[in-house]
């Protein structure tokens, strides 16, 4: 493979940036494969990368229905963080927190991985005193995080409404200084990458369209592309999780819902980093090319319609102007929907089946972009050992019957009861 | 945005109604044993089919009665509504 570096850079301008390799390749799939990870996200591609990395395992295939990058991994609002307050969420994506600075360096491949900042919005004396235990629980797992009062937060953030007669007054927040953003689809393409240097095969235009078990062990896999034998199959296909589900005759602790969020016209720098309003459900950070990122609200109703309605934008958008009252004069440039895996108690799943060799991924409602890396990592594991590692074993399929709840905050599907 | 005619009022607008989930689920009967498994299957198991799809809605902002819509979850046509006895 060939190393991106400056140099690369100089020497590949010579002959006008013609002759540099292919990124991955594009091979047909073999007839017999080690593993299979279906769904060339994010979490998928990350899987592979770290199956041949960190285990040795390179007989891997990755299938993907579409194009990689084109599902969530490429329509999410990048925020990277760990401000969680139960163990099991906050080690989990602590451990993400330290793959993510380093990524650039170890996937050769600049993901602007950017440490700028997270702060949740507190509009009331509760909410304060929720929020300094969530702090606290952060600090004792390791994490960085900052109780801010009305002033402190004003320094921050002046151009949010700070005026008297607000319905929602900030009376200060929770800030993660360690949290960030990055640059989503560098991150698909990086993991792509590297995986497939060495020696994953990235197949996409590939649909899987039933699977084979024998004596409740995975056998095999029918594409579009042909069958496939396989030992152990990784399921990272968010939103499309219940439709495999279904061919496996699964019922999953897991609806899918419509996701939408919207970037306004660049505007100079006026935000450094990522702000949620504590009194809707609203976040927004400002893009390096300027433009603001916002997101918020489910569309409410099981979808899989990859697009969303204008209700939920408009909803969304009056919170986002209750905040930072300048957002009503920006015009909004685009605005675009992705369908997501709601896990019932709003954490994700990363365990064993009752089908041995069959390895599930799923649940990561709004958040699955910033576990990119641990996700797949501890996933890799779990297929690779065919055991849950350490910081997964929270995550468990059958979590919800035993009542091990991980309600983090109380958002599952149906977050309008919250 | 989604036309959803309520049984008992017409057609209005989705903004009137909030969404109550899979409209097939049966509850455990009352006073009777139930074991973990059953509470699992009412309480957090979904299908959530990609196409047809009955669930709840509630007309909240209008009569407040509950009822049943048949809706595609990919084109979002509602196919009928019909009240929850029906």
């Amino acid at each position: 493979m060939q190393k991106y570096s400056v140099f690369s850079l100089v020497k590949n301008a010579f002959s006008n940036h013609e002759k540099w390799d292919l990124a991955w390749k594009d091979p047909t799939p073999k007839k017999e494969y080690d593993v299979v990870i279906i769904g060339g996200g994010g979490h998928g591609l990350a899987t592979a990368y770290y199956l041949a990395k960190e285990h040795q395992i390179t007989n891997v295939a990755v299938i993907e229905k579409g194009w990689i990058g084109g599902g969530n991994i490429g329509r999410n609002t990048t925020i990277i963080r760990s401000n969680f307050m139960y163990d099991d969420n906050a080690r989990f994506n602590e451990f993400g927190m330290n793959l993510w600075r380093n990524m650039s360096q170890e996937l050769n491949f600049n993901v602007m991985f950017s440490p700028r900042g997270i702060i949740n919005l507190a509009h009331s004396d509760a909410q304060m005193n929720a929020y300094a235990r969530r702090g606290n629980s952060m600090r004792l797992n390791g994490i960085d995080a900052v109780l801010l009062n009305r002033e402190e937060v004003k320094k921050i953030i002046p151009m949010a409404d700070f005026s008297e007669d607000v319905r929602y007054p900030i009376f200060g927040g929770l800030a993660q200084p360690s949290a960030g953003t990055a640059r989503h689809d560098a991150v698909a393409w990086g993991y792509a990458r590297q995986a497939d240097s060495m020696g994953v095969d990235i197949i996409q235009n590939c649909e899987v369209t039933g699977f084979d078990i024998e004596a409740g062990k995975i056998t095999g896999l029918r594409t579009s592309r042909g069958d496939i034998k396989v030992k152990k199959i990784g399921l990272c296909v968010a939103g499309s999780t219940n439709v495999l589900a279904e061919k496996l005759n699964m019922t999953l602790p897991i609806e899918t819902h419509l996701l939408q969020a919207c970037v306004s016209e660049p505007v100079k720098p006026v935000l450094d980093g990522v702000v949620t309003f504590g009194a809707g459900h609203f976040y927004i950070s400002q893009s390096d090319k300027g433009e603001m990122v916002m997101g918020g609200d489910l569309d409410g109703y099981n979808s899989y319609a990859q697009k969303g309605n204008l209700p939920t934008i408009q909803h969304v958008l009056t919170g986002g102007v209750a905040l930072f009252p300048f957002l009503s004069r920006l015009k909004m440039l685009r605005t675009w929907g992705g369908i997501m895996d709601m896990s019932m108690d709003g954490s994700p799943i990363i365990d064993k089946t009752h089908i041995d060799g069959l390895y599930l991924n799923c649940g990561w409602c709004y958040g699955g972009f910033k576990s990119v890396p641990s996700s797949g990592w501890t996933f890799a594991h779990t297929i690779a050992q065919d055991r849950v590692h350490e910081l997964n074993e929270g995550f468990s399929l059958n979590r919800f019957s035993k009542g091990y709840l991980l309600d983090e905050k109380g958002l599952g599907t149906k977050t309008w009861i919250s | 945005m989604l036309n959803i005619k309520c049984p008992y009022c017409g057609d209005r607008s989705q903004k009137e109604f909030a969404y109550g989930g899979d409209g097939t689920i049966i509850r455990p009967k009352l006073n009777q044993e139930i074991s973990d498994e059953e509470w699992d299957n009412f309480v957090y198991l979904r299908k959530s089919p990609r196409g047809k799809h009955i669930e709840l809605w509630h007309h909240i902002a209008g009569c407040r009665q509950w009822f049943k819509v048949e809706r595609d979850t990919t084109t979002h046509e509602i196919f009928r509504t019909f009240k929850p006895e029906e």
